[in-house]
């Protein structure tokens, strides 16, 4: 019975540290394993503690290349889809334009479509056009996945401003140009800044598209799935967990940033 | 940017002539009106919601442009000037402040837009107006309703504009609070005498803080004129009803009597000074003949050769009384009239007064008033009690 009392007082807590523990599990073993010195060319069982991996995470052939690559990709998608996004973002909150309608729907078609027909499709349209694949194929192709995206996030914080903002702006002397870069863009930034997080996580690791349009051209994930056909080096798992810790560091910092000018301010 | 303020201009008149706002959907929310409000006033455009009176506001604001009719600022037509270009600033309802901005930089803004560079001390001294000099560093969702009202004004006040545009600003404060903003308003207007066009639904708000009133009524100005004068002599059905309280009785015109009309209401006789009479007088002509509530004294029908001649009087039993604390409001079933409204000061309580009590209602001719029998009785009646 105390059993069962315990269990019931305790209920949301155990079952919030389960879901966190299925959330988190995989990292950590990625994490673990970064750490492992594998006896074969696979790194699928533990057998030593070793830091070898980390002594030399570019000792792989080809992978850094990848590596930057995919970051030098997501980088200029993230830009571009952005900016895209954020000017047709815009466009469907503020203004009434014939087939507005239908462009609000139209935007989710890419979001909707399975990523694998989308890249054959792509595939065909290239070919047909005489593209070169390559970088900028690719490149092509994550902006265009990745606006969807952008706007719904930059639209949602559109939505909830108040457009009386701006006309204070208006009403204290700011013309339009003042206006949208002191008051509209400001306040946009949290959805324009969630936008651009989303894009660029998704042209990092997007895997089928690219594979499909690459050409010759080796991004991250592509090389990790054509290394998986061989065996895995720990240094894949050196870049996860690198890449994580990046993530894990920025997010700490701007908390602790806000939280030290709130104090400041209060 | 050479056009915007320059404060030593004299003249400051805000003159709207023949202006009007249809809507592209066919709404008219201004009729075509004229407007002018002196410099340095404090001006008031009272009315229902959707009367026009936030409208016209914006329409001197420049972010609504007229369907017709031009704006004049002193000598200056701003009718097609954007709104960053004229010398006025509004204090919009909900305040507007920019939620990215704390408090000194809301301030800020007008003046940095305008290339001021230093900025501090006017900021500082326009906080300080406002009793918020402490909350600079703080931003506008760290302040209470009535601090961010005061944002609100400061960060428009510090432009020096020719014309401070007000849209309900008190609206989403509490009664005690707005009562106590009001007071802060009229001191800061006193203080720095710059003209305020206040637009408001709420009567006593009206009243209380301006010199001017235009009462507003489906995109026509019904009255301007000052408080007392739109409380004590109406024009019209509508600002009778909207403004406190009337009992308003049809009548027909019988003889003129010098300055004064003779009326013939329920079988009794009416006296009315013709000068109180904003309806024609044609003999055997309609009047609606109105009285205020607290003009009205009650006396019991026992003592009803005690009421002095000259008094308007009419007879009737007692439906219902509800003692308010200062007064006692009692509703009469006369026959004229089956509800008349009679507020009486709580000074000596006649204990005859009761519901069924025969009495007699006695006002003097003075204080009637004579309106055109052709309109609605009720206008604006549910709107007033709303306010």
């Amino acid at each position: 019975m105390p059993f069962v009392n315990w269990l019931k007082r305790n209920l949301v807590v155990i079952a919030g540290l389960l879901t966190l523990g299925y959330l988190l599990l995989p990292n950590v073993v990625v994490t673990v394993f970064s750490f492992n010195k594998p006896k074969g060319r696979f790194n699928y069982e533990w057998q030593q503690f070793s830091t070898d991996a980390w002594k030399d995470p570019c000792g792989v052939a080809d992978m850094c290349g990848s590596l930057s690559i995919s970051l030098q990709i997501a980088a200029f998608a993230t830009i571009g889809a952005t900016i895209l996004g954020t000017m047709i973002a815009f466009a469907l909150v503020r203004y009434r334009f014939r087939a507005r309608g239908a462009v609000n729907s139209l935007i989710f078609l890419p979001m909707a479509m399975p990523e694998v027909v989308m890249a054959a499709s792509l595939l065909t349209l290239f070919l047909n056009m005489g593209a070169q694949l390559g970088f900028w194929t690719i490149l092509i192709a994550h902006i265009m996945f990745c606006l969807s995206f952008v706007v719904t996030a930059v639209k949602a914080r559109v939505m909830s401003m108040d457009p009386r903002l701006e006309q204070a702006a208006q009403d204290l002397y700011a013309g339009p140009f003042q206006t949208f870069v002191r008051v509209t863009l400001p306040i946009a930034a949290p959805g324009i800044a969630a936008g651009a997080l989303l894009a660029f996580a998704l042209s990092f690791d997007d895997f089928i598209i690219t594979n499909f349009n690459a050409g010759s051209t080796v991004t991250f994930p592509m090389f990790v799935w054509g290394s998986a056909q061989r065996g895995t080096p720990v240094q894949i798992n050196v870049i996860g967990t690198a890449m994580f810790l990046v993530a894990v560091l920025l997010v700490l910092t701007s908390m602790v940033i806000t939280n030290r000018r709130n104090k400041q301010k209060a | 940017m050479t056009t915007v303020t320059n404060k030593n201009e004299t003249g400051g008149d805000v003159r709207l002539s023949g202006i009007s706002k249809t809507y592209d959907n066919g709404f008219t929310a201004v009729q075509p009106l004229d407007l002018t409000v002196p410099q340095g006033s404090f001006f008031a455009l009272l009315g229902a919601s959707g009367c026009g009176k936030t409208t016209t506001l914006r329409m001197i604001a420049g972010l609504e442009e007229p369907t017709t009719g031009t704006v004049f600022l002193g000598d200056q037509e701003v009718t097609n000037l954007p709104p960053y270009k004229r010398p006025v600033n509004t204090v919009f309802q909900s305040y507007a402040l920019f939620p990215h901005l704390d408090i000194f930089e809301n301030v800020a803004f007008g003046l940095r837009r305008r290339g001021i560079k230093s900025v501090k001390k006017q900021v500082e001294d326009m906080l300080e107006l406002v009793q918020l000099g402490e909350q600079a560093r703080k931003k506008p969702h760290q302040l209470s309703g009535g601090q961010q009202q005061r944002v609100a004004v400061a960060r428009a006040l510090i432009n020096h504009p020719k014309v401070l545009l007000l849209d309900e600003p008190l609206g989403a404060l509490d009664l005690k609070l707005r009562r106590q903003m009001q007071l802060e308003l009229k001191r800061i207007q006193t203080e720095v005498g710059i003209t305020f066009v206040h637009v408001t639904h709420d009567q006593e708000e009206a009243m209380t803080m301006a010199d001017t009133v235009a009462v507003m009524n489906a995109g026509r100005v019904e009255q301007l004129g000052s408080p007392t004068d739109l409380y004590e002599n109406p024009h019209t059905t509508f600002v009778a009803n909207f403004l406190g309280t009337s009992n308003l009785i049809e009548a027909e015109v019988d003889t003129k009597n010098g300055d004064d009309i003779v009326l013939k209401a329920g079988g009794g006789k009416l006296v009315l000074p013709e000068s109180r009479c904003s309806a024609p007088t044609t003999t055997g002509g309609k009047v609606l003949v109105g009285v205020r509530p607290e003009k009205i004294s009650l006396t019991h029908a026992d003592d009803a050769g005690e009421i002095p001649e000259g008094r308007n009087r009419i007879t009737g039993k007692i439906a219902n009384s509800s003692f308010i604390g200062v007064s006692t409001q009692y509703v009469i079933d006369s026959a004229v009239c089956p509800e008349f409204e009679v507020y009486v000061q709580n000074i000596e309580r006649d204990s005859r007064l009761v519901p069924g009590a025969d009495v007699v209602l006695h006002w003097s001719p003075a204080h009637t008033f004579g309106l055109d029998a052709a309109q609605d009785i009720d206008a604006g009646v549910e709107e007033g009690a709303a306010a």
